[in-house]
């Protein structure tokens, strides 16, 4: 099981230190050179790179390349579906597994967390082995003039996949912990279905839904192995962002390679300031509510 | 069985056509591509000596790589749980940077990093530690996309650990390293298992920071991700195939490995 990764962090108050002095300013400063070295200097050196020709020279490798142009606007759009399909598996996933009892449950449970246990370019193999030519349903899809493999839907297919997980494993501790009797009171009351999951179920998980539709999306628009495999990295047709910072890396254009591998990172930062937000804006929520149960 | 509240059919249904249209059917076709082959030829595929030297590689430059990352990130916890100091919140956010960022960004980076005139290499590579296109080149990304999972299991374990057995411990006179070897470390020993677990795994599949870095040399600086794309683009499918399903047999069973052993220390934690 992998723990929920949503943090409400705790104040800093009750700590107790007893190391002395020297030995917490070590472990500190190790801490600073760590991820200093580790994540700290990576950053800037994708933007000093990326502004090696100056400002002018940034904005023509990113507008005047147009397979540069075409792999973000495949990104941005390969990425929300993605999201979206992982959404409602994992609403529905959560709902059955925390709300009912039924045989075949751990399965459903571990099946869940396969896809972080295959690599993601096995992942895009397999999907060649369905619907590729050699795949047992490639020659069959080609007569209807289907395109999967070397194609969006390919992309789409392998994002889905690698991302499986992400929203269900946010969701499924969270209603678990939240338990389902404001859910039987309202059915109790004569509440629709609809109206069961719009007013109380969803309120009530948006923050943890939110969070996992966040880190479902940075990891589908990092996505590398699977949309490298199944993909074809056809530049101008197939290629991600990803895949176009490894190609312009491959015909030696650096400044273009880090040019979209700066708005990768920018996007990458945007994500975490979203999750940083959020979990100020949960704790500030508990707070209140503790306030208020502590005020009647 | 909740008989109040309704959705039950639909949301399992739902959930089972979608993970066996998505999970089972591809892991069985591509097990099926691989069993056209005779024994013999799978074999000869999927243990080759190149691609025994990839599993080498895979399996334990990630091991090695988890390992790191239990040490630095039990760190890490130690000193954002623990301790107040300037800039400890930002450190904490930065900890999520490699969830977030495209790891073929960190490859890219981290290669251009190690090289002879870059930033880190021209202090290394005198030194003769030869970070780019090599075995330690895939470590040290394999490090960077791992980070994040130790730090983020250990850290609500160390938040929940009250100072109460710690001062307990100390009043009956161990001294600092005595409460740590018998009263944290057992405490926190599964989560750091889960922590190596996850990172290993992540470690075992990692492809599009690890082209950047390691040269992709046979036999040397070669993972098994690495071969089963050189198959295909040479067409060799049935090759490709083998070798990945011994990747995905192999993982499977030393995460179950894993799993079992972190099962078992928390049983004796608790």
């Amino acid at each position: 099981m992998h723990p929920s990764s949503m943090r409400i962090k705790k104040s800093v108050g009750a700590m107790v230190a007893t190391e002395p002095f020297w030995l917490r300013a070590l472990l500190i400063g190790a801490a600073y050179l760590i991820i200093g070295a580790l994540i700290l200097v990576p950053i800037v050196y994708v933007f000093v790179q990326a502004f090696a020709e100056g400002w002018t020279g940034y904005i023509n490798n990113l507008v005047r390349d147009k397979d540069t142009l075409h792999s973000i606007w495949l990104t941005l759009s390969v990425a929300p579906l993605a999201v979206l399909f992982n959404t409602v598996l994992g609403i529905a996933a959560a709902w059955c597994l925390t709300r009912f009892k039924f045989p075949g449950r751990t399965l459903l449970v571990t099946l869940l967390d396969v896809p972080f246990a295959i690599s993601p370019v096995v992942v895009g193999l397999m999907f060649l082995m369905l619907f590729g030519m050699q795949g047992f349903f490639g020659p069959t899809l080609q007569q209807w003039g289907v395109k999967i493999v070397f194609a969006w839907p390919g992309l789409v297919l392998a994002t889905t996949f690698v991302t499986l997980p992400f929203v269900a494993r946010e969701l499924i501790p969270l209603m678990e912990s939240l338990g389902d009797e404001e859910e039987v009171a309202a059915v109790s009351l004569g509440a629709n279905p609809w109206q069961l999951f719009w007013r109380i179920t969803l309120p009530n998980i948006k923050w943890g839904l939110v969070y996992g539709m966040i880190q479902c999306n940075a990891r589908a628009i990092g996505e590398f192995g699977a949309v490298y495999v199944i993909s074809g990295h056809i530049a101008g047709e197939t290629d991600t962002m990803p895949l176009r910072v490894e190609k312009l890396f491959q015909e030696y254009n650096n400044p273009g390679s880090f040019a979209v591998a700066s708005l990768l990172t920018l996007m990458a930062l945007g994500t975490l300031l979203g999750k940083y937000v959020l979990e100020l804006w949960i704790a500030r929520q508990i707070a209140s509510h503790q306030s208020d149960v502590e005020g009647t | 069985m909740n008989r109040v509240l309704p959705g039950f059919a639909v949301s399992l249904g739902y959930t089972i056509t979608v993970l066996t249209a998505l999970l089972v059917i591809p892991l069985v076709a591509l097990s099926i591509k691989a069993a056209e082959l005779s024994p013999a030829q799978f074999m000869a595929a999927a243990w080759s000596e190149r691609a025994r030297s990839t599993y080498y590689l895979s399996f334990g430059a990630s091991a090695v790589a988890a390992s790191i990352n239990v040490m630095i990130g039990m760190l890490l916890a130690w000193v954002l749980v623990r301790y107040d100091f300037w800039g400890r919140r930002f450190l904490d956010a930065l900890i999520d940077l490699p969830f977030a960022l495209p790891t073929a960004v960190a490859g890219l980076v981290f290669s251009l990093l190690l090289v002879k005139n870059g930033w880190y290499g021209q202090f290394l590579i005198p030194l003769g530690i030869q970070g780019a296109y090599s075995r330690l080149g895939i470590i040290v990304v394999l490090v960077f996309v791992g980070l994040p999972f130790v730090v983020r299991t250990v850290q609500p374990v160390l938040e929940s650990l009250e100072g109460d057995t710690e001062e307990a411990a100390a009043m009956l006179g161990a001294n600092r390293w005595q409460t740590m070897r018998h009263v944290l470390l057992p405490a926190v020993r599964p989560s750091l298992m889960t922590g190596f677990a996850l990172s290993f795994a992540r470690g075992i599949g990692e492809y599009g920071s690890v082209i950047f870095i390691s040269g992709n040399m046979p036999y040397k600086t070669e993972i098994a991700p690495v071969l089963i794309v050189a198959r295909l683009e040479e067409f060799s499918f049935a090759e490709a195939n083998s070798i990945a399903v011994v990747l995905v047999v192999l993982s499977l069973v030393s995460l179950a490995a894993v799993n079992w052993l972190e099962r078992r220390s928390r049983r004796y934690a608790s």
